[in-house]
């Protein structure tokens, strides 16, 4: 099949970028979105011009690496999926095709479609995990946890960090993120002591990081790769309000 | 170059304790003095990054990827081992022990392996206590399963991302202590030499990927916990960043490489659908506990798989393997699959494949359990593929996944270059000759959080280090050394692509030093390699430039390694006189055609010095010695 390309190419963060088309001529369907950008990329290499840089790695839709818009929707059209696991099956011959990289203030392009997302890390090492050093751990089963805990802890966990929630956001919210994180080492027992804390230092990092804040509009939700759920979010304002209430301070 | 393990002796049981007692120990107000670089941020060098900040050193801390999240302990599925006996099913230490040595096929050294399996148990309670969300009964307590064709249930997991798990543990206590300032961390940041001051590893050079600029961190020592070599191959199961460069660079400034030829291939990966193939995925080995393996009795036969009758399938494990069948461990099942394709008898477009049938098992239990059971892997199989696999068998083939090789260490995880230390799948250490299932995700958290941060403290200890200057001179050579190969890259201004040459080096790689080796086949590839490297340097075509984000140019240099590593393994290969584990060769294998060992000669580690460029390496041996486990030949039958 063939299909029309428009990609943003920008060189660096200072420059300003530029929509450019390609033609993809030769695309079997059994590719992967990134392995026809692979493709397109020996193409531009053969012909002197520069191949369009994007982010991948594990191309197993774990490491949470790639990711970009295809037509307005981050990680494209396959629900439940990251880029790296969509196939051209899923498109039309002669069809169009926008590929922008993820908008948001706290995500910078570096090129083309690869930007910068080190403030989530900023925000993990705001109070993201619980504070155990090496070697102090009692035994695992001398911390029992219920089934259904473990297993909602779980379907939190399971978030990839890739930013696709933020890209989608009209708000940029890094919300669904914070959540899952929060709902994840909240549901624990083990997360207990620094529950409180935790949710009042994360999202003041997000502030500053300036991320938005979420107004309930479940884009997130409806484009997240594992299907992190919207309830993250709510656990992580009844989390905040009850430590406000509480009196509790982030310091 | 003597080769001292400085393994203990005495009682095994009591080798890692009396070591630990005898090394020395860092002032704590002395720790934040030393600074240490660790280089990789997957299961062994996040855990050890985090744990020696925790004791107070002072880090600086690096990984190619955006974040230190995504290293590609990530993608493992299945889970973790851990002589825990919660199921008090007869397992033990010494049992994990006994198992892990037999599986690597006696290749490997029997105090390390005792120590892993020791550790284990720690590991298991300190990622509890970070918050991985474990698999759990009803009652609140720790889920366990089997894996791998271990008789005992001691595999813990979290669902079918266990090393996500894991990882988010280790990448949490990291960013903990980057925020406490003892972790400076550098993402999107490559180590491209190894900087080595009077016989010590005092630092790295590094090339920021995002602006090009090329730096030189000093430290007191270096820690390498940068992953395996799989990508040699360029189709395997690793990461598309997945690379050889910092051991390998590593290992031309001095430390020797051992046992490179042991690879290991997983036999149930999704097959290659064209030449645009960019990696293979792996199916969880926990599909062949009901997927019935096969292929048609008759050459080329392209019928529909569900018109093939019963009297003209080959179920060819549960005939040659009646007692094991569709489980026999993951080296048997490869070289199976590859037996029956190469008499002309595999499945799908290529021929490079069998099936992986799930009818029976659906008729016996109904579509319902095997959803419950396997339906996050089918969804993924259809996803790939767009074929449904309750409907119509998987095709599966063997694909490389794991590397036993590395740099070589001592019990101490430490190179032959005083002040670098190897973790993780980097090192050679615990495996032999081939991985059990569920043991690198142990490997690499027991070396990351319990062996190194006890074991770097006593050089610390006991080494001077005197202040190194930016403009030393040996910085300056690493430096200029790392611009060198940049310059060269850039100005080959050829007329292919780096993944064609890549390519190229894969399928020569993939042929002759894959699944089975020969001597003649070896040779073959060791009389190839040399030109196609000296066509890489003078053909290949790298746009851009080095001040720039320039994803060619990473690639470029990663692959002009794996031309040179590529030649070692073959070398390794060649000179390996016998069958063990993951390493095949054709002339020794017993009258039914299994893997042969050459006890008598070649019960040793095989550790490479690189001798120059255009150099033969030099060989040294390790001897291994069996004082528990008493070499036998493992069968399957």
């Amino acid at each position: 099949m063939r299909l029309i390309l428009h990609i943003w190419r920008q060189r660096n963060a200072a420059e300003t970028g530029r929509m450019v088309r390609y033609e993809a001529p030769d695309v079997n369907p059994d590719m992967s979105f990134l392995e026809m950008l692979d493709v397109l990329n020996e193409g531009l290499i053969a012909k002197g011009e520069d191949p369009v840089a994007f982010d991948h790695d594990c191309r197993e839709g774990i490491c949470g690496m790639c990711g970009f818009m295809i037509n307005g929707v981050a990680h494209g059209p396959l629900r439940g999926a990251t880029i790296c696991q969509l196939h051209m099956r899923h498109f039309r011959d002669g069809q169009e095709l926008y590929l922008e990289p993820w908008r948001a203030r706290a995500f910078p392009v570096i090129r083309d479609l690869v930007v910068n997302r080190s403030a989530f890390d900023r925000l993990i090492a705001a109070g993201g995990f619980i504070s155990v050093s090496t070697g102090s751990a009692p035994d695992g089963n001398a911390i029992l946890v219920p089934k259904e805990s473990a297993d909602r802890a779980m379907d939190a966990a399971a978030c990839i960090g890739c930013g696709a929630c933020v890209a989608m956001c009209p708000n940029a919210s890094a919300s669904l993120f914070l959540g899952a994180k929060i709902a994840h080492l909240g549901l624990l027992p083990q997360g207990q002591p620094e529950r409180a804390g935790r949710v009042q230092k994360m999202v003041r990092q997000s502030l500053q990081e300036r991320f938005g804040s979420c107004t309930n509009i479940g884009e997130c939700e409806a484009v997240c790769p594992k299907e992190i759920k919207l309830e993250v979010i709510a656990r992580m304002h009844r989390d905040f309000l009850k430590a406000a209430w509480s009196g509790h301070s982030a310091d | 170059m003597e080769l001292n393990s400085k393994t203990p002796t005495g009682p095994i049981e009591t080798r890692w304790d009396r070591h630990r007692f005898s090394l020395k120990l860092v002032n704590p107000a002395n720790k934040r003095k030393h600074t240490v670089i660790v280089v990789g941020t997957g299961l062994a060098g996040g855990s050890a990054a985090a744990t020696l900040a925790e004791l107070g050193y002072n880090i600086k801390c690096f990984c190619f990827q955006d974040s230190p999240r995504r290293a590609h302990s990530i993608a493992a599925q299945g889970g973790i081992n851990a002589a825990k006996n919660y199921h008090n099913d007869g397992d033990s230490v010494y049992r994990l022990f006994y198992d892990t040595v037999k599986g690597g096929d006696f290749r490997s050294r029997e105090s390390n392996v005792y120590r892993l399996a020791q550790i284990s148990v720690n590991i298991i309670d300190q990622c509890v206590a970070q918050g991985v969300p474990f698999a759990r009964e009803y009652s609140g307590y720790l889920d366990n399963r089997s894996f791998g064709g271990a008789q005992v249930s001691r595999t813990f997991y979290a669902r079918g991302q266990t090393g996500q798990q894991l990882l988010l543990g280790a990448y949490q206590a990291l960013e903990r202590q980057t925020a406490a300032g003892r972790v400076q961390m550098f993402p999107r940041t490559e180590m491209l030499d190894l900087i080595v001051i009077d016989g010590q590893a005092r630092g790295i050079v590094t090339r920021n990927l995002v602006t090009g600029a090329v730096e030189s961190h000093i430290a007191d020592a270096v820690v390498l916990g940068t992953g395996g070599y799989g990508n040699v191959y360029y189709l395997s199961t690793n990461a598309k960043g997945s690379n050889a460069t910092a051991i390998w660079r590593a290992h031309k400034r001095g430390a020797l490489f051992a046992n490179p030829c042991y690879t290991q291939i997983h036999p149930t990966c999704i097959p290659v659908s064209g030449d645009y193939q960019s990696k293979l995925t792996l199916m969880s080995e926990s599909l062949r506990n009901d997927g019935r393996v096969w292929v048609p009795v008759k050459k080329g036969d392209h019928r529909a798989p569900s018109t093939i009758p019963e009297n003209e399938r080959d179920y060819y494990l549960e005939r040659r393997y009646p007692s094991f069948g569709n489980l026999v461990p993951r080296d048997v099942a490869s070289r199976n699959s590859k037996a029956v394709c190469d008499e002309g008898r595999g499945v799908g477009e290529t021929g490079l494949a069998v099936y992986l049938d799930f009818r029976d098992a659906i008729e016996r239990l109904g579509a319902h359990v095997i959803k419950e059971r396997y339906g996050n892997l089918f969804d993924m199989y259809e996803r790939i593929t767009g074929e449904n696999p309750y409907t119509v068998p998987m095709r599966i083939y063997p694909a490389i996944h794991y590397t036993m090789g590395g740099l070589w260490v001592d019990y101490n995880l430490m190179s032959t270059i005083p002040g670098l230390y190897v973790i993780g799948e980097g090192n050679f250490s615990d495996h032999g000759a081939n991985r059990l299932g569920a043991s690198a995700l142990m490997q690499g958290l027991a070396d990351g959080y319990f062996v190194l941060p006890n074991t770097i403290g006593d050089y610390l200890a006991s080494h001077r280090f005197d202040a190194v200057e930016a403009g030393h001179p040996a910085v300056r050579e690493a430096e200029s050394q790392v611009a060198r190969v940049t310059r060269r890259l850039l100005d080959a201004k050829g007329s292919r692509s780096v993944d064609s040459f890549h390519r190229e080096l894969g399928k020569l790689m993939w042929d002759y030093c894959g699944m089975s080796r020969t001597a003649g086949g070896l040779q073959e590839a060791l009389s190839k390699i040399p030109g196609l490297r000296d066509r890489f340097w003078s053909e290949v075509k790298v746009l851009g430039n080095g001040e720039e984000l320039n994803q060619s140019l990473e690639k470029a240099g990663r692959v002009a390694d794996f031309f040179e590593l590529a030649e070692l393994i073959c070398i390794d290969a060649l000179h390996r006189n016998e069958s063990c584990g993951g390493h095949f060769r054709e002339e020794y294998q017993t009258p039914d055609g299994e893997a042969a060992r050459e006890d008598n000669a070649c019960s040793y580690v095989a550790a490479w010095e690189y001798r120059g460029a255009g150099v033969a390496p030099e060989l040294h041996q390790e001897p291994l010695y069996f004082e528990y486990v008493h070499p036998s030949q493992r069968s399957y039958k």
